[in-house]
């Protein structure tokens, strides 16, 4: 796994190399280009802070109830045959659903569990490698009204379920 | 979606805790978390915004096309139906660029064009099938993407081009997971980075698993 370690540690720094001297050798204001997005970026992380507050609170509302300690004793059982934590269990879920309320969830994980215990690394590779199967099919095919949407749904879940297992062996 | 998970997280949570006589831990939990998402997108205010304008850079100097050209070996074995230069092809390889990169508002427009664009062809062929006869396209007249022996689907089903474009899209693409190190710096990881390395193994694996489902269902 020596070069899983090798990509977190290389691949920023590479990435940033790349973009900032092909900007350069295409003779662009790089510096002007980097404000214009950099202004955007305050503006969509300012955007989302309702939907962040929205859901932060609902789930922390779950978690003071009882109601997630709950849901996890129940879940242990069957998802210990998979060999997933319980409290990954709804994470999966809703990540199916809605990515911003998965981050909810994800961050209670986190400041319950810590985001470097294995729960927390398990939860950060799956929300990296996957999708919301359900939210983006509805969008997309609602474009064209598409109804019959055929092995999509199928080809969806299964590449899912194979960042599922990915997350677990990685984590 | 969202309005309903929404709600159903709120009343199951308050029904929960007055059954249980959590209630006052649950106003406590409440007002904190609202703080706590606050305090979360301050933080993540600074690398957010510093990777929003990298990517500018690079979205000005035609990253964007220098990448799609890139690409196009992938697209052809991806979708070999579709005719070279057809404006699908074009659509798709900024939508999967956008998502790579993780320009999740530009990946949505030029995905929901492909759609379109898709459909589009779905028509030609149906109108080319309608035209030629069944018997002329069994015999090898493959025009527009049509193959021997392939009729197209009926209006309102999806095309094979379609499953197979969304089933990648869903099966996620993204090379940096920028908003998992922010929150992971935000709640005291002592390596923040570290989910870089696995979430890209994590990404190959799942589109991996996706292009292979669709290449056995789109051979059937």
């Amino acid at each position: 796994m020596q070069w899983i370690s090798f990509l977190s540690e290389y691949l920023i720094p590479l990435v940033l190399f790349y973009i900032t001297g092909f900007a350069v050798l295409q003779k662009r204001p790089v510096f002007d280009d980097f404000m214009e997005g950099a202004r955007m970026g305050l503006r969509t992380v300012v955007g989302i802070l309702p939907t962040l507050i929205g859901l932060m609170t609902a789930v922390g509302v779950l978690r003071a109830s009882g109601f997630l300690d709950a849901l996890s004793a129940l879940l242990e059982g069957p998802a210990s045959v998979l060999r997933i934590p319980a409290q990954v269990v709804p994470v999966i879920l809703v990540r199916l659903v809605s990515s911003s309320a998965a981050t909810g969830l994800l961050l209670d994980i986190f400041r319950t569990e810590g985001p470097d215990s294995a729960v927390g690394m398990m939860v950060s590779i799956l929300e990296s490698c996957t999708e919301t199967v359900f939210y983006t099919m509805s969008v997309y095919f609602m474009a064209v009204k598409v109804t019959k949407t055929r092995w999509t749904l199928a080809g969806a879940l299964a590449a899912t379920a194979g960042g599922i297992a990915a997350s677990i062996f990685l984590s | 979606m969202l309005n309903g998970l929404w709600a159903f997280m709120m009343l199951i949570g308050l029904v929960w805790a007055a059954f249980h006589g959590n209630l006052a831990a649950v106003t406590e939990g409440a007002v904190a978390s609202a703080g706590e998402a606050v305090t979360l997108c301050l933080s993540m205010l600074g690398i957010m915004s510093f990777w929003t304008g990298i990517l500018e850079v690079g979205r000005r100097a035609g990253l964007m096309e220098q990448l799609s050209r890139g690409l196009r070996p992938l697209l052809t074995f991806l979708f070999p139906r579709i005719p070279a230069g057809h404006p699908a092809l074009q659509s798709i390889s900024v939508n999967m660029i956008a998502n790579v990169l993780g320009l999740g508002w530009a990946a949505t427009p030029a995905g929901l064009k492909a759609m379109q664009e898709l459909e589009e062809l779905e028509e030609e062929r149906r109108a080319a099938w309608q035209e030629a006869g069944p018997r002329a396209i069994r015999r090898g007249r493959a025009s527009k993407g049509l193959l021997p022996g392939v009729c197209p689907v009926s209006r309102g089903c999806a095309s094979d081009e379609m499953c197979t474009f969304l089933v990648v899209n869903i099966s996620s693409l993204q090379l940096i997971p920028v908003n998992m190190i922010a929150y992971r710096a935000q709640y005291g990881s002592q390596d923040p980075m570290a989910v870089v390395g696995p979430a890209l193994a994590a990404t190959a694996v799942s589109t991996l698993v996706g292009i292979l489902f669709c290449k056995i269902r789109s051979a059937v």
